[in-house]
């Protein structure tokens, strides 16, 4: 089946080309971490967790995907998303793999990444998280690679695969929990610790995981012969309003419990992200308030986009809302809700963040693995789904 | 990849029989130690160790007590804020306290009180270590084992007093005077005031308790009714910072 993947014209060899040489730029600076550690990284004794966990986070939910077409398609009998269900289990894969090489990325000492297997502490949730992301990411190459071969070869798929599908339901939302968990069971600090973390985790994960996916299929259908059909996008665009409404719902609901309550703990983090903070002597920290004001007009502006269904089954304005809101998602769970919540720090501090070089061209290699799997799996899906027919 | 059942059924049964042969046989070569996970400490269960801090009688500019610690645990000096690495220091009253220090107090909030690990009866930071790195002993104090440490820092997240630090680079070349029978650390991992455990142990106060001429810190038995310590608490008025966190500090604040 792979060699599919390995059978394309030369725009296909150049993506792939440039898809290497930033996973080579991306270990060149890795290698650079290992010798010197953490501190070429923005992050300091007061923000201890920076961009890598927040995108730990962020495709967390995008791995969401999969889970938001098997659901209709397994228990609903929703047939159109037939074509292509298999296009989120890939997407699925990436974006956990990504998930694992950031959570090594950032350790400082990665070397014993496995002393979480060696001494388990089922009272640590990141334990939890290692268990049911790497489940996950399992659950995913099976169950994709298992169904694409068997349509390749025109049978029904195995039936031992059919309760797994059934599994990578509730795993789906336990990655998501559990991941929400990682941050929303900690004392002092505010921002993490609401009893809503974990559904606003699975809205926002409804949201972007389907809006990437729209994206991504509609390059499938300009640069493949495959047609993944106007029907399946059109629900996931149905499926991507409704969960970016509740997930803006969510935020709402953050916001008055704070400011209404008048709490200063509930609020300092809030006010951090979207007005800025003052110092002790005056100081004004501000850096990431225009890219949460960003994050939420996009947000708003993209729901506004495709709430109509008259607008929606326009393809470009339905890639325009997809492309808005997840840039808002991101914004708000890649880069605000993690820095956030360490700032101000546990006694009162203001720390600001801003990532580093080096950090970034890490994390530009880790993606471009995220995007290659994606590349590799999408070419291998849509040539037999064309061939198939 | 066309599976049968019974090659399905027995590779998967080679693949358990590998995993338990090969944690066997990693016991046989390494010893039960690699495996199990129970440090071995001197530990009194009885007791409970426990810090009364007398900021009133601290002198102003004194720092023997930071610069004791420091040089004893090898405590690096960066020389910048992002790499900091403290293990005890001069902290505003009003920053360790936050509301509860009203504007009124004017420059008694800017007190300079000592700060470090509070060795909680119920640490949030060793409930999420993942690979028990950090865990708290028989008698109280809180521990690091920076030979087992990840530098994943969820203990630093979770932490709700900012105590704890990150070797975000090699501690060494700023080490200006190396204690050698203390371990130095290695790059990325976590460290903190450990309430001196390798002193307590040798039946040592902490270093700072020993080194501070105004006798502003009493360390000591916390389950012991007798004890200075519980003479103080008894006595003197005492406040601890963010206690609605369920934390148990058993470092205490006389006012």
């Amino acid at each position: 089946m792979i060699e599919r993947a390995l059978r394309g014209n030369k725009l296909y060899w150049g993506w792939v080309g440039l898809l290497l040489a930033a996973i080579g730029v991306g270990i060149i600076n890795y290698m650079e971490q290992l010798k010197t550690g953490l501190t070429i990284t923005g992050m300091s004794r007061d923000i201890t967790w920076g961009f890598y966990i927040a995108q730990l986070t962020f495709f967390v939910g995008v791995a969401a995907s999969a889970v938001m077409m098997v659901i209709p398609y397994y228990l609903h009998d929703y047939k159109k998303f037939g074509k292509t269900i298999i296009f989120g289990e890939f997407l699925a894969v990436a974006s956990v793999t990504m998930c694992l090489l950031f959570v090594v990325a950032d350790m400082g000492q990665p070397q014993r990444a496995l002393f979480v297997m060696f001494y388990p502490r089922p009272n640590s949730i990141l334990f939890w998280d290692f268990v049911v992301l790497n489940g996950y990411l399992f659950l995913n190459i099976i169950i994709g690679w298992v169904t694409l071969e068997a349509e390749k070869n025109q049978v029904a798929p195995p039936k031992w695969v059919k309760p797994l599908i059934y599994l990578s339901i509730p795993w789906a939302v336990s990655i998501h929990t559990v991941t929400a968990f990682l941050i929303a069971g900690l004392p002092g600090r505010h921002l993490w610790l609401t009893a809503i973390m974990a559904p606003r985790f699975l809205a926002s994960a409804f949201a972007a995981g389907p809006a990437l996916l729209i994206i991504l299929l509609m390059i499938v259908k300009k640069f493949s012969k495959f047609d993944p059909g106007k029907e399946p996008i059109q629900t996931l665009g149905k499926i991507v309003t409704y969960a970016m409404i509740t997930n803006l719902f969510f935020y709402g609901l953050e916001f008055f419990t704070a400011f209404y309550s008048n709490i200063p703990g509930h609020m300092h983090s809030l006010e951090y992200l979207f007005w800025g903070l003052h110092g002790d002597n005056g100081e004004v920290y501000n850096k990431l308030v225009p890219a949460m004001w960003t994050s939420m007009t996009l947000g708003i502006l993209g729901i506004a986009l495709i709430i109509k269904p008259s607008m929606r089954q326009k393809e470009t304005v339905l890639l325009i809302g997809a492309v808005m809101i997840f840039a808002a998602t991101w914004i708000d769970k890649g880069l605000g809700l993690i820095i956030g919540g360490f700032i101000p720090n546990p006694i009162g501090y203001v720390t600001e963040y801003t990532i580093t070089t080096p950090e970034l061209l890490i994390s530009i290699g880790i993606w471009s693995i995220g995007i290659l799997i994606v590349t590799l799996g999408f070419k291998m899906a849509a040539s037999i789904k064309k061939e198939v027919g | 990849m066309k599976f049968k059942r019974g090659q399905f059924i027995k590779l998967s049964a080679l693949t358990a029989a590998f995993a338990i042969g090969g944690k066997k046989a990693i016991s046989l070569i390494a010893g039960n130690e690699l495996l199990a996970d129970n440090h071995k400490t001197k530990a009194d269960p009885n007791k409970r160790w426990g810090m009364a801090v007398e900021m009133g009688k601290c002198k102003e500019g004194c720092e023997k007590c930071i610069d004791a610690c420091h040089t004893i645990h090898n405590v690096p000096d960066h020389g910048n804020p992002k790499d900091e690495i403290k293990w005890i220091w001069k902290e505003k009253k009003s920053k360790i306290f936050g509301e509860q220090v009203h504007p009124y107090a004017e420059k008694n909030a800017d007190k300079p009180f000592l700060y470090m690990c509070l060795h909680c009866d119920e640490p949030p930071c060793t409930r999420v270590c993942p690979v028990n790195a950090t865990f708290p002993r028989e008698d109280g104090i809180v521990m690091m084992d920076f030979h087992r440490c990840i530098g994943c820092r969820f203990c630093m997240a979770a932490c709700p007093y900012g105590v704890r630090n990150f070797n975000f680079k090699d501690p060494r070349p700023n080490i200006e005077n190396p204690n050698y029978s203390y371990p130095s650390r290695s790059m990325g991992v976590v460290e903190k005031c450990n309430f001196c455990n390798e002193r307590v142990d040798e039946g040592k106060v902490p270093a700072c308790v020993e080194v501070c001429p105004e006798k502003v810190l009493t360390f000591g038995d916390l389950n012991d009714e007798n004890s200075e310590i519980r003479q103080i608490l008894r006595t003197r008025e005492t406040i601890q910072p963010k206690t609605e966190l369920g934390t148990k500090p058993s470092v205490f604040y006389v006012v």
